[in-house]
């Protein structure tokens, strides 16, 4: 069957079988690997991408499903050379060592700063409590979030600030 | 690589086109709608079909909370995240906030819905515990906009199992409000941040004055279905509530319920379970139909 639906602002159209999982989708015929496949089993979070602005898990939506949707992965997050703020977080705090379950981290965590730009920590556990990490304890996530959140809040001050000069 | 055998893919455009195809295609085909029990079953081959008919667009259609002074209505593709985050819906039954909070986590929220939920018939879901709390009735559409109305007790025939035939959708859940000042509550035991329930039990008081006039009480996870439990109401309607009576109600739960040993745990401690969270689901309804 064919599917098109829009991945990180671009439209593609594809011919694939209505079993494909929209993880594979991205994967193996766009070539986006920066979406990892883990569990299989919608348990471990490594492969999130937002569909239509909402975190979910890729593992467990067909291709098919996503079709006449707007897809965004991990590859779209930096802007060239410059990190998403939520990135440049996991890079000061140390909010990975292996890397596995950190795309799915960073998309969750995305979405979680978008609608909440100052998540308490209670927050952020629960937002990522579908995603499993097994090098970091969760706590240097935890860091990493909120050293989003506040570089965030300290930017859009300066801005401010700039503006009304 | 886990994936489900081959299926031809449809997209549901309208409920009565989707009856028309289920219709057409007969029991080879099957509903699709956030799939997140569907398909996890489809990949172990537990579940195999022709066709799959994705009825996510149907969501303009059937996504809504509604309120009117005796029932609310809420429609079937109704996503989890819309239950958790619906402030009428806390206001007038925080049960369904307390139950969403501790099904399966948030990003699998955003993809399932209350009428998947029903229809998967799991024996632990939680919905299905809550909509048996709550004396809900299912609306169950089909060929040639003919509409049944079951209860909850109609509704389930055995594990994975619905009254809900092969050309048919259901499409609305419907709960009185009985007109009376109403409390209700969830609890839920489980191994770990999202996991199926090890029990879990609903709670619904409804006060007449000091006394209650009905009272409900649903368990998951400890029998064939979501259940109900009749003798609780009966030992509760037209008392004062207080301490003794969530004793004798919690151990009727208990004696009541066929919990089974397995990897989540032992029979008896899943009849302690459900004695001590009937006691506590039932004290938070009636604090809160008190406040």
């Amino acid at each position: 069957m064919q599917v098109t639906m829009t991945v990180n602002g671009v439209e593609y159209s594809r011919e694939i079988e209505g079993r494909m999982l929209l993880v594979h989708f991205l994967r193996d015929v766009l070539g986006l690997t920066g979406t990892h496949w883990g569990c299989d089993t919608s348990n471990c979070g490594v492969c999130v991408v937002w569909m239509d602005g909402e975190p979910v898990k890729s593992c467990t939506v067909l291709a098919a499903m996503a079709g006449g949707h707007e897809v965004r992965t991990v590859e779209d997050l930096a802007d060239g050379a410059e990190l998403d703020p939520i990135q440049e977080g996991f890079r000061q705090c140390h909010g990975l060592q292996c890397g596995f379950c950190t795309p799915g981290m960073l998309m969750t965590c995305r979405a979680l700063l978008d609608k909440n730009p100052d998540p308490t920590e209670g927050e952020i556990r629960e937002a990522i409590s579908g995603q499993i990490c097994r090098c970091t304890g969760y706590s240097s996530i935890i860091r990493s979030v909120r050293w989003a959140a506040v570089h965030e809040a300290t930017s859009a001050r300066e801005q401010q600030e700039v503006a009304a000069q | 690589m886990q994936v489900p055998a081959p299926f031809e893919y449809e997209r549901a455009t309208s409920v009565d086109q989707a009856i028309g195809l289920l219709e057409r295609l007969g029991g080879s085909a099957r509903l699709v709608a956030g799939g997140h029990s569907l398909l996890p079953m489809m990949k172990l081959r537990l579940a195999n079909f022709e066709y799959l008919i994705d009825i996510n667009d149907l969501h303009t259609e059937l996504g809504y909370i509604r309120l009117s002074d005796d029932e609310v209505r809420i429609g079937a593709m109704t996503r989890h995240r819309e239950l958790l985050e619906s402030d009428v819906l806390a206001d007038v039954f925080p049960i369904f906030a307390d139950a969403e909070k501790v099904i399966a986590d948030p990003v699998v929220r955003n993809r399932g819905t209350l009428g998947g939920s029903l229809c998967q018939a799991d024996p632990s879901e939680d919905l299905s515990a809550v909509c048996t709390t709550l004396d809900a009735s299912c609306v169950i559409r089909g060929p040639g906009g003919s509409e049944r109305l079951v209860t909850m007790e109609q509704f389930y025939v055995g594990p994975y199992e619905t009254a809900v035939a092969d050309n048919e959708i259901l499409t609305e859940i419907r709960i009185p409000r009985k007109n009376l000042p109403v409390g209700s509550a969830y609890a839920k035991v489980e191994r770990r941040a999202g996991d199926w329930a090890v029990v879990s039990a609903g709670a619904a008081v409804w006060l007449d004055g000091g006394r209650i006039r009905d009272a409900r009480v649903g368990l998951a996870a400890v029998g064939p279905n979501t259940t109900g439990l009749p003798e609780i109401s009966a030992a509760l309607r037209g008392h004062e509530p207080d301490e003794s009576l969530y004793e004798l109600a919690g151990a009727i739960a208990a004696r009541s319920c066929d919990p089974v040993t397995d990897s989540r745990g032992s029979a008896g401690y899943k009849r302690h379970l459900a004695d001590e969270l009937t006691r506590r689901t039932l004290r938070k309804a009636v604090e809160r139909a008190r406040s």
